[in-house]
């Protein structure tokens, strides 16, 4: 039975990616009551820049980040600006149209860049592994982990430790009270989505180096990243964290004790009895109509 | 007035479910029955996106340097030949839209396969409906063949039930003192994986070789760490994996992660992308891992020189880095081309009429089908060694001798 403490600690540090991917999908919810399908396209573009830093730089995959990162922050800045902060009335709803229509934008550009090939980014600790009790764990996935940690450490000390966090805080709790009380809310909107969008890359840089990826990945990816934030709670950046345990230790542990056929289902039926419990899953809170 | 939390979630999780699949575009074409002399358009949806997007392109490129090589020689019975593609994103739902548009709206001529038992499947029946001859590179599981279609036609070597026969026959032909006593298995539950793997476990275990663990996994899956771990754990001599090439390149890292070398190790596809899966696995590591194959850059078939000299002439590389779905579609191209000539008609009827009668000859080597399109010959065991996949199994098509026990991962 050593398989399973191998699959808890293996899910529990895949875990942290997805941790990682599904923030900025909450955070962007959050903030602005909008869902990003477009979010998976964008952890896929995040790979595919570092790709190409590495192909044509030879930058190493984590290293890249400090040009990703806020590359891709400036590109959250202005689809904000450009494509979501003109949509009014029902958001939720058109915000799904409008970043579907920004995913397969992203795709068919990747798509014409980079060709629909697979590819993988490359670095000496995918493969690289140091013993753990009776078993190996590749470096990727403890980096990764350190990378999860590090990231959405600054993203609560700043939701919770300065200004501009208080003013998105606000904004998750009451969009237009926040306004009354002089907080910017378009501002904050817009950062937050780049905050959401950089996290994105650095968790593009994980899911690129651990899976081979091509423009079309999105659509898996993305399926998962909702599902997560959904167990987690709307809009909740602790319900993403615990989500995406609970969700990649549950189909691993289930992969290896019943059959991998399974995995999803047991996943989902957890889901379901969770929301039936508590509909606005594990840390989602019911408020009050924001509008 | 309460947040409607349980609306919003209830659309995320739709949405969620769907999953969001991409539609083709289809264009204008020419009629099924071309005047003499005529261009003919003939149609294909292929996998540009989605899962099967890498093996798609491949596709393509064999099509269309076929399409080149039979207008430069004046076409196809003389009709100057068009290639039009259209997206299926590899969906059983858009494969079916894809080729009813391509016949009903476009009117081509001729239909050629997509790629996968997956989306063969579902793309056989409306062109069988449609009463076209469907000649298909990539779609071979039992499934196939087995729906009562006698216009379809599998232009590979071997079912692809078969396709590890030639590799679980080497391992019966190796001394007794050095032969694998155990084998561990896992395969994607697709069409064109599983059928090959539980046909190899099967010969196997009738050869006496003992089953320490047999796993099949759902092919969205995305996360094949664990799977890995269970085979790594049976510490099996042999490890047989029926994968694509996302899962076939993960399990080799895993492996590598966790130090872990059987005596011989075969995947059911990726290591015959070429270039494409030993850039991602590394050169080092490819030594020693085996496919089975249909063909080979080096092999002395029909028009093959010419096909690896064009064919890197037109898209670069090296002959290895030729990937095996082009050369089967070139075949299919080969294949209509010599019924056409022996029914002296591009009308679909006569061409049905003529593939199921008599052999073809192929950059795949010589193949016949069987009534149910089913082709009738055998692959071979193509191994990585020294950064290139050579023919090791049968002696007739070998160019080097199998590496056995496998080299370590690095070495």
């Amino acid at each position: 039975m050593t398989l399973v403490p191998q699959a808890i600690i293996l899910g529990i540090l895949t875990g942290g990616v997805y941790a990682l991917m599904a923030s900025g999908l909450t955070l962007i919810f959050g903030v602005m009551q909008i869902i990003n399908v477009g979010h998976g396209a964008l952890v896929i573009l995040g790979a595919y820049l570092s790709f190409a830093l590495l192909r044509s730089l030879h930058i190493d995959p984590f290293l890249s980040l400090v040009v990703t990162m806020p590359a891709m922050f400036v590109l959250g800045v202005v689809m904000q600006v450009v494509f979501v902060r003109p949509l009014k009335g029902d958001r939720e709803a058109l915000s799904v149209l409008v970043t579907y229509a920004l995913a397969l934008g992203i795709e068919g550009l990747l798509g014409f860049f980079f060709t629909n090939n697979y590819q993988q980014l490359n670095a000496w600790y995918e493969t690289a592994s140091i013993r753990l009790f009776n078993f190996r764990i590749a470096y990727v996935y403890i980096f990764g982990f350190a990378l999860c940690l590090a990231i959405l450490g600054g993203i609560f000390w700043m939701l919770y430790r300065t200004t501009f966090g208080r003013a998105i805080r606000a904004t998750m709790l009451n969009r237009t009270a926040a306004q009354l009380v002089g907080v910017d809310v378009d501002r904050v909107s817009a950062l937050a989505f780049g905050v959401g969008v950089a996290s994105a890359a650095a968790g593009g840089v994980v899911f690129g180096i651990t899976n081979v990826f091509n423009p079309g990945s999105h659509y898996d990816l993305i399926s998962r990243l909702l599902t997560i934030i959904v167990l987690g709670g709307l809009g909740s950046l602790r319900g993403a964290i615990v989500g995406a345990m609970v969700m990649l230790v549950t189909t691993d542990v289930t992969a290896v004790v019943i059959s991998p056929v399974w995995s999803s289902f047991v996943f989902f039926v957890i889901l379901v009895c969770v929301l039936v419990v508590r509909p606005q899953g594990l840390y989602g809170v019911t408020v009050r109509d924001r509008a | 007035m309460r947040r409607p939390v349980l609306t919003t979630v209830t659309s995320i999780l739709t949405v969620s479910a769907l999953g969001l699949t991409a539609c083709g575009s289809t264009g204008g074409g020419k009629g099924a029955t071309a005047q003499a002399g005529t261009p003919i358009t003939i149609g294909v949806s292929v996998s540009l996106t989605g899962d099967f997007s890498g093996d798609g392109k491949a596709l393509v490129q064999g099509y269309d340097l076929w399409a080149q090589d039979e207008n430069a020689k004046g076409g196809l019975l003389g009709h100057k030949v068009t290639m039009k593609y259209v997206d299926d994103a590899s969906s059983t739902q858009q494969v079916v839209t894809n080729y009813q548009n391509l016949i009903t709206q476009d009117k081509v001529a001729l239909v050629f396969g997509p790629f996968s038992s997956l989306l063969t499947i579902p793309a056989s029946t409306v062109t069988n409906r449609f009463g076209y001859a469907f000649p298909e590179p990539a779609g071979g599981g039992p499934s196939v063949f087995t729906r009562g279609i006698n216009s379809l036609f599998f232009v590979q070597p071997a079912a692809v039930e078969d396709n590890l026969v030639s590799f679980t026959q080497w391992v019966l032909s190796l001394p007794a003192s050095q032969r694998p006593a155990t084998a561990a298995y896992a395969t994607e539950d697709d069409p064109f994986t599983q059928p090959q793997v539980d046909r190899a476990r099967a010969l196997l275990e009738a050869a006496g070789v003992k089953t320490l663990s047999y796993k099949v996994y759902p092919a969205e899956a995305t996360d094949w760490t664990p799977l890995a771990q269970q085979v790594i754990s049976a510490n099996a001599d042999v490890v047989i994996l029926g994968t694509q090439e996302p899962d076939g390149v993960a399990f080799i890292k895993a492996f590598q992660q966790q130090q872990y070398n059987p005596k011989a190790l075969i995947e059911t596809a990726g290591p015959d992308q070429g270039a494409d899966f030993s850039g991602k696995v590394g050169v080092a590591n490819t030594a020693g891992v085996m496919v089975p194959a249909g063909w080979y850059a080096s092999a002395k078939t029909s028009g093959n020189a010419k096909f690896v000299t064009e064919f890197t002439a037109k898209y670069g590389g090296a002959p290895g880095d030729i990937s095996g779905d082009a050369a089967e579609a070139y075949s299919v191209g080969q294949v209509v081309d010599q019924a056409a000539t022996k029914a002296n008609s591009i009308a679909n009827s006569a061409l049905i009429t003529a593939l199921h009668n008599g052999t073809y000859q192929t950059v795949q080597g010589p193949m016949a089908f069987d009534a149910t399109g089913k082709p009738n010959g055998a692959t071979f065991l193509v191994q990585w060694q020294n950064g290139t996949p050579v023919p090791v199994y049968p002696a007739a098509a070998a160019i080097a001798q199998p590496l056995y026990p496998k080299p370590n991962f690095g070495s």
